[in-house]
């Protein structure tokens, strides 16, 4: 009975003490990939691969689920105002949830899945395979030519696909809320326009994407870096991506939402 | 370091995510027709009770936006709420302008609305508005009628 109980604080204590060993080793990882991303600049065609792997081959999916989103926001958006007869205020609604909302966080939940988790499983595999070591060996410094440049290209893809998805969810909006149901055009872009505004909704929109960018690219890398060089452990870094990254951006989009849209 | 496919596909993505963004702002947002606080002169006023009034309501004259609430404060002496308004410079309004609390609408948002005076002076920077109305709030207006209805009926 007691043993049971040693050995279950036990396992609680040492879970606390990795879990903050790995925290730290994280921050140390970020600020070497911060402070070497210089090095990954100067030979910026790595970056720009890397924003074609993770930022170019990510917009179909994107593009569709933003239309989709945007064509949902329209449908359900109407069904609830027209019984307030104010079917009119359909494209401030679906303007305001896609930029401040949907627009960032949908994109970057998409993205930690099909960018997020590739970068990690590239990583991890170079890791396992010990291309990282052979660069050491080689005098080449794998956080500024492997790490870097996918930290960058991740960081730089997000907030133009999250803005592509907003900008394309507005449309779809528009497609179903006026071109379908038949609301109409001039007071849905007019009262769209008149409660949008640009530094409040737009700006701060892409700042959250940008953040969620970072965090991203971050949790990416790290985990690909940090996953143990076995088939098992590169499969669990990918997985823990995924669910680190969402868990990671529906905190910082509370966070970020409690102080840019509160107490206006 | 030779051109390939994939510079110009990244460089489409980055146009488009830019031209995203422009669209977002211009078309969506008001970024063309912003109010830009740029050029204001702030003008003071004093009211009783402002309601449901918000930092950033739009503050119109003759229905045409001519500023905007830049703060909203409580006077610690008068127990009045202090406004502050910021009004584009291109627009000037006599000493006796009034300025009361009105709603958009049945449930809309509230604005302050201007009237001009007819006094030979403009008001300037840092000046207080003399004449104001508060905000109608609906339950004192409700409380009036139903006491008025009341008395009605007592002398009938």
């Amino acid at each position: 009975m007691f043993d049971a109980l040693l050995a279950g604080l036990r396992h609680i204590g040492r879970s606390v003490i990795d879990g903050s060993w790995r925290l730290g080793y994280a921050t140390r990882f970020l600020w070497l990939v911060l402070i070497r991303s210089g090095l990954s600049f100067s030979r910026f065609g790595l970056v720009i691969r890397k924003v074609y792997f993770s930022g170019v081959l990510s917009l179909i999916i994107i593009l569709v689920s933003g239309l989709f989103v945007g064509m949902v926001l329209g449908l359900q958006g109407y069904e609830t105002l027209v019984r307030y007869g104010s079917a009119e205020a359909l494209g401030t609604l679906v303007a305001l949830s896609l930029v401040r909302e949907l627009g960032p966080v949908v994109s970057a939940l998409l993205f930690a899945s099909r960018a997020g988790s590739a970068i990690t499983a590239e990583i991890g595999l170079m890791k396992a395979t010990e291309q990282l070591s052979a660069m050491e060996v080689m005098a080449v410094d794998p956080l500024a030519r492997v790490v870097g440049p996918h930290f960058w290209g991740a960081a730089i893809s997000l907030p133009l696909l999250a803005a592509m998805f907003s900008a394309v969810g507005v449309f779809g909006g528009y497609l179903i809320g006026v071109v379908l149901i038949g609301v109409d055009a001039g007071a849905f872009w007019s009262q769209m326009q008149a409660a949008v505004d640009f530094r409040h909704d737009i700006l701060n929109g892409v700042i959250k994407s940008v953040v969620f960018g970072f965090a991203v690219a971050a949790i990416a890398t790290f985990e690909g870096y940090d996953a143990p060089p076995t088939a098992e452990g590169v499969s669990g870094a990918t997985t823990r991506t995924v669910v680190t990254s969402a868990l990671a951006i529906l905190a910082l989009d509370f966070v970020l939402t409690s102080f840019m849209f509160t107490g206006q | 370091m030779n051109r390939t496919i994939m510079d110009l596909w990244v460089g489409i993505f980055v146009v488009a995510g830019l031209a995203a963004i422009l669209v977002l702002a211009l078309r969506v947002g008001n970024a063309s027709s912003t109010f830009e606080v740029s050029d204001t002169y702030t003008i003071y006023g004093d009211f009783e009770n402002i309601g449901g009034l918000k930092v950033r309501a739009p503050v119109k004259s003759a229905g045409v936006v001519v500023g905007r609430v830049a703060s909203i404060r409580l006077n610690a002496e008068t127990y009045k709420a202090r406004v502050t308004l910021a009004v584009d410079r291109r627009y000037e309004f006599p000493t006796d302008t009034s300025a009361s609390i009105l709603t958009a609408g049945l449930l809309g948002e509230q604005y302050i609305g201007l009237e001009s005076g007819a006094d030979e002076e403009n008001l300037r920077n840092g000046s207080v508005l003399r004449i104001t109305q508060s905000a109608i709030v609906l339950e004192k207006l409700i409380s009036q009628f139903l006491y008025n209805k009341a008395a009605e009926g007592s002398i009938e």
